[in-house]
């Protein structure tokens, strides 16, 4: 009896605290005038919601410049990480150990030293102040999450049906296709999700490397946070949340039945 | 950088620096934000972890409710905190509806202030799920055998906890750990919007200097990131070694 009391007040807990900080926005977006001591606001309205499809707020931009990013840097991530996870989850070879601490050390060195460190390439190359350069310095931070995920699942992986269906004749792109590619795809979907989320939620990288041409959702909250303006900041936190947990919800299923791919995380 | 017409190679930024009193401020500051940020992350995400692992009523709800901040930008949890932890905010409206308080200013000051309380709880509500996740994953996969034979054995809950558990999943924490502290030592956005303006943590006191008009600044700013990147190495090191030193006697 006590151990269930114990139980049902850790759970309260848990929710509480998860839901305290997001309750409010929802609030306060739908709020004008909301000054203390009110519990609730005296006047509702939808001047903040106004404020976001207003062009001069620059939301709608940022949205789609936001989610352009994410998926770029998402497919690229895929390109470049999938062969990479491979070969770190399947073989074991002489300095594996070094390779696997090169590949993530962007983990461990913090982004703002790494732009930078990185800027001047980027301006040298003239990948400054454009959408492609925020896609590239997305992928320093992103990659790693996606190949320490991988890796996990192409540790669980069978390669015999690779090569059976090899043998039995299906060329290198098929195989891919029916066999490597049904087997990942749990995996792959969790992958891909956090990628897209660490390219989601970067705020500095985009600044310095977007030189404040390429406008993310970030760059619009962040200054309505710092200015305390609550009202316009809650309802961007909650154009800025939905996608994401849009995303959470489709996925939740691979996310739950992939607990291996998550454990990865866990292993360096 | 012979760009600024810097071309000799000097040490003298690096002297400044370490000679610099809010330096070494600003040097403390970062190290309590991340180490305290880490240590509660991870106790707080195993104690969730070992209640979600079984299944009780309600506990696939709970579940996916505890995962609900992973894919919410930090600085979505930040504007939040902002809502609930100033003066005026949600937690000071209650106490002074309730009589508690007289003036808003008897409310403790959790925003802006000294100790960057609201910056470790927007690490917590973040990096909480994160590490509980990755824990979960790992006690899924161990199963229950273990516990099972410790229990015939005559192990009580927490010994059971304490010498099967907890060493199955030290590597995995730690790493998780290792993760988190590195990511809240290097990152910048949260301790400046929610934390004093001076003295702020070394990523900030690297930012302006980055940013500073001034571009003779620019060196102190390179400075300070090796700084910053070899403190991460150096205090990461310890626990990494202790981790795998544990996985081989596994």
């Amino acid at each position: 009896m006590m151990r269930r009391i114990l139980r049902l007040v850790a759970c309260a807990l848990i929710i509480s605290g998860v839901l305290l900080p997001l309750i409010p926005q929802m609030v306060w977006s739908f709020a004008t005038n909301w000054f203390f001591p009110a519990l609730l606001p005296p006047q509702w309205g939808f001047k903040a919601w106004r404020y976001v499809l207003s062009p001069s707020s620059q939301v709608g931009e940022a949205l789609w410049n936001s989610i352009g990013v994410a998926v770029l840097v998402v497919l690229l991530a895929v390109v470049i990480g999938l062969p990479a996870a491979r070969v770190l989850g399947l073989q074991q070879f002489r300095g594996k150990q070094m390779v696997t601490w090169l590949l993530t050390a962007p983990l461990f060195v913090p982004t703002i030293v790494v732009i930078m460190g990185i800027h001047i390439v980027f301006i040298r190359y003239g990948l400054a102040d454009t959408f492609l350069g925020v896609v590239f310095v997305h992928l320093i931070p992103a990659l790693p999450y996606f190949i320490l995920l991988m890796s996990s699942v192409f540790a669980n992986y069978a390669i015999e049906f690779e090569e059976t269906a090899r043998t039995l004749g299906a060329s290198a792109m098929r195989t891919f296709w029916h066999v490597t590619l049904p087997a990942i795809w749990p995996g792959l979907t969790v992958a891909m999700l956090f990628t897209f989320l660490v390219s989601w939620s970067q705020y500095i990288t985009t600044v310095l490397i977007g030189g404040g041409r390429v406008v993310t959702l970030p760059m619009v909250l962040f200054p309505l946070i710092s200015a305390a303006n609550h009202t316009n900041a809650a309802a961007v936190s909650l154009v800025f949340i939905l996608p994401a947990i849009l995303i959470l919800i489709l996925t939740s299923h691979a996310l739950d039945s992939n607990a291996s791919a998550i454990g990865g995380l866990g292993r360096l | 950088m012979p760009l600024l017409g810097l071309q000799t190679p000097t040490i003298r930024h690096y002297v400044a620096l370490f000679t610099d009193p809010s330096f070494a401020t600003s040097f403390l500051l970062t190290l309590y934000l991340a180490a305290t940020s880490t240590m509660l992350a991870m106790i707080l995400a195993v104690a969730a972890a070992m209640l979600l692992r079984r299944a009780f009523l309600g506990s696939r709800i709970v579940t996916v409710i505890f995962q609900l901040p992973l894919p919410v930008p930090h600085l979505v949890a930040a504007a939040g905190m902002v809502l609930l932890l100033t003066q005026s905010g949600l937690f000071a409206r209650i106490l002074y509806g309730t009589g508690l308080l007289e003036r808003p200013n008897q409310f403790p000051v959790l925003v802006f202030d000294r100790w960057q309380i609201a910056t470790i709880l927007v690490y917590l509500w973040k990096e909480v799920p994160f590490i509980g996740l990755v824990v979960l994953a790992i006690l899924n996969s161990i199963g229950q055998e273990y516990e099972e034979i410790a229990q015939t054995l005559g192990a009580n809950r927490w010994q059971r906890f304490r010498y099967v558990l907890l060493p199955l999943i030290t590597p995995g924490l730690v790493t998780t750990g290792i993760i988190v502290f590195a990511f809240v030592f290097g990152s910048f956005e949260i301790p400046l919007l929610l934390g004093q303006r001076y003295p702020n943590v070394l990523p900030v006191t690297a930012y302006r200097a980055y940013v500073d008009p001034d571009l003779q600044q620019r060196p102190v700013a390179m400075a300070i990131g090796v700084v910053i990147t070899a403190m991460v190495m150096l205090l990461l090191s310890l626990p990494l070694r202790y981790s795998r030193h544990i996985g081989k006697r596994k």
